[in-house]
């Protein structure tokens, strides 16, 4: 029994020698190490595309965590995925400011130009498709982010042309 | 990316649509840093509370707790280090002002940051900007690289004896780590649960270290308080709460954005005359004052004043100032439907009546839209919200009540509509 769930236990994915420095610059910039672990995360993810369970066991060992307690943290936050991604994270914010001014239809017609539902990715992989809570842009709505990237005072043609335009 | 100073400016903000501004040379040029200096070399820590304390200087991250008060309850004696946190995890729907004040004035906040931090004591301060706010991030990360450069920040900030850096820290998309506790537990890299207090984080705080959290905007206010005098601070505003605010205004109305007004400010003078009011000549319906959390004020109550003294007579708050404004054609049920979601799916999980609580609101009010409910839902949505107040561990349970109450209050018939009707009467309402 034991045997088997070791043999099923993931390998750690290797973190490349310049993440691994990235991530020790992180841990120097706290009190205690595990300070750091949301900015390893990113670090990670940023260049891996997403934190598969592979990967969370290889952020646990630096951070002498338990690999339950990585993954536990990565469900917790919502930037963080465990699967892979479309190449563009495209997330209409539907909080009510921005749904008051048309965005939940804008979604829909997003939906439908790509043929996938929020949540989806196309099959090409080229994007995801999400909603998401309040983003801060209020008072530019309706408002979508690509990545990091805000777009505000959008409507429906914008919208589209948007996400036409992302290689 | 939105606009680069709001439409009604300030103290806080006159010189946001001045790309020098965000440098530090030009914030150098308008006399920034000055105050911190004086501050840091002299004046005593307990001098500056006390100004700070009679300014009446209140948070502006939705509690309106006392700044000064707030400082003061930092231990003198302790040994070792304690810190500083700047909240700028800004989540509240409706709220976006925390947004602008880091990307168009980081040094006012940077300077906001050392004054506090001399004030408690701090050796490091910990600005914890939400997860989304890259463009932020970018600008602070450089602010603060200029900041260390030039001594302002370092083993002798700005000549003093005193030493300070400020760490950016990054979150990672949750509501609740706005929660101060929430945030703590975030920044030292767990789950953004929040603790239960006592101990308050001027005891035990970030790393076990004696902590003081405040909001962005607080800290920006800072640094006029100390230049000007609390006399002149007690000046704008209303007596009990003075200052401006950065409103935002956002929703159903002509001229969404920030408005940097007193304190006091009249509503329905910040809806009509300044946001232009209700596009396309229709009529406004309801409008929530301080954010998704503070319960909605309707049509007939918006000759209110802009403070809590005035807002708590209505029933509601001035929270973080996030003014949100709805129409005529506004399904109420509707704004319900989307508060509690937010509400379920933020929720942390640990208190029961939260955790079950935000579920039953969310599903009773979607019950309601659909035309599936009935006289005994419409009393049980009530009989939640009622029974999810106090008694948590954070007050985000009491926060997903407020709305629901509010609405309820307001616009009961509107729901008793709901099912008699069998569904949704509003046909022109937003899409849900
Ligand atoms: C559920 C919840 C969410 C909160 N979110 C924020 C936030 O995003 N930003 C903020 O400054 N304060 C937020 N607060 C308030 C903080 O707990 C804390 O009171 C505040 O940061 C203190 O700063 P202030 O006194 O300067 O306002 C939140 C509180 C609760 C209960
Ligand atoms: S009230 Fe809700 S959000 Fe706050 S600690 Fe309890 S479960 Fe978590």
């Amino acid at each position: 029994m034991v045997s088997t769930l070791v043999a099923q236990a993931p390998e750690a994915t290797v973190l490349s020698d310049e993440l691994r420095a990235a991530i020790d610059r992180e841990i120097a910039r706290f009190p205690e190490p595990r300070g750091a672990l949301l900015a390893a995360l990113r670090l990670v993810q940023d260049e891996l595309g997403c934190i598969a369970p592979p990967t969370a066991r290889a952020v646990a060992e630096i951070f002498g965590l338990h690999p339950a307690e990585v993954l536990e943290v990565l469900s917790f936050y919502n930037l963080f995925h465990t699967e892979p991604q479309g190449r563009h994270e495209v997330r209409v914010c539907t909080n009510l400011a921005c749904s008051l001014r048309g965005a939940r239809t804008l979604l829909r017609e997003l939906e439908e130009h790509l043929g996938i539902r929020a949540g989806q990715t196309t099959p090409d992989g080229r994007v995801t498709l999400g909603h998401e809570e309040c983003l801060g842009a209020c008072g530019y709505a309706p408002m979508l982010r690509i990545g990091d990237r805000y777009h505000e005072e959008l409507d429906g043609p914008a919208a589209r042309a948007l996400v036409d335009g992302l290689p | 990316m939105g606009q680069t100073a709001p439409h009604v400016c300030g103290y806080l903000t006159e010189r946001f649509s001045d790309d020098a501004f965000g440098s530090f040379a030009g914030y150098r040029e308008a006399g920034g840093y000055e105050t911190a200096r004086h501050a840091l070399n002299r004046m005593t820590p307990e001098e500056v509370i006390a100004v700070v304390k009679s300014s009446g200087l209140q948070g502006r991250g939705g509690a309106s707790f006392p700044a000064g008060l707030k400082w003061s309850f930092m231990p003198t004696d302790d040994e070792g280090p304690s810190y500083l946190v700047c909240n700028a995890d800004e989540s509240e729907p409706g709220s976006f002002k925390d947004r602008l004040l880091m990307e168009r004035g980081p040094h006012q906040l940077l300077e906001g940051l050392l004054i506090a931090a001399w004030a408690v004591g701090a050796e490091t301060t910990f600005l914890y900007v939400r997860g989304e706010y890259a463009e932020a991030a970018s600008v602070l990360a450089r602010a603060i690289g200029e900041a260390r450069a030039k001594g302002v920040l370092g083993p002798r900030a700005l000549g003093s004896d005193f030493g300070h850096d400020v760490v950016l820290v990054r979150g990672a998309g949750a509501y609740i780590c706005g929660e101060e506790t929430g945030l703590l537990e975030s920044l030292e890299g767990k789950k953004g649960q929040p603790r239960r207090k006592p101990p308050y984080p001027a005891q035990r705080g970030a790393f076990g270290r004696p902590t003081t959290v405040n909001n962005v905007e607080t800290f920006c206010h800072v640094p006029h308080i100390l230049k000007n005098g609390a006399d002149w601070f007690r000046g704008i505003g209303t007596e009990q709460s003075p200052g401006t605010l950065l409103f935002g205004v956002s929703g159903h109305v002509v001229r969404p954005g920030l408005y940097e007004l007193p304190l006091g400010t009249r509503l329905d003078e910040i809806l009509f005359e300044y946001a232009g009011g209700v596009p396309g000549g229709r009529r406004v319906k309801g409008v929530i004052p301080g954010g998704i959390s503070t319960p909605i004020l309707p049509a007939g109550l918006l000759d209110v004043r802009m403070a809590n003294e005035f807002l708590r007579e209505r029933h509601t708050l001035l929270g973080t100032g996030g003014i949100m404004v709805m129409d005529e054609t506004t399904c109420m049920v509707r704004v319900g439907c989307i508060a509690s979601g937010f509400f379920r799916d933020e929720s942390c999980g640990q208190c029961t009546q939260c955790r079950e609580g935000t579920g039953w609101l969310d599903q009773l009010l979607h019950r309601l839209e659909r035309g599936d409910g009935s006289d005994g839902d419409l009393a049980l949505l009530g009989d939640v919200a009622d029974k999810m107040e106090g008694g948590t561990i954070c007050s985000f349970a009491d926060a997903a009540a407020w709305p629901v109450q509010g609405l309820l209050r307001h616009f009961g018939d509107e729901f008793a509509g709901h099912v008699s009707a069998r569904g949704c009467p509003l046909d022109q309402s937003f899409a849900l």
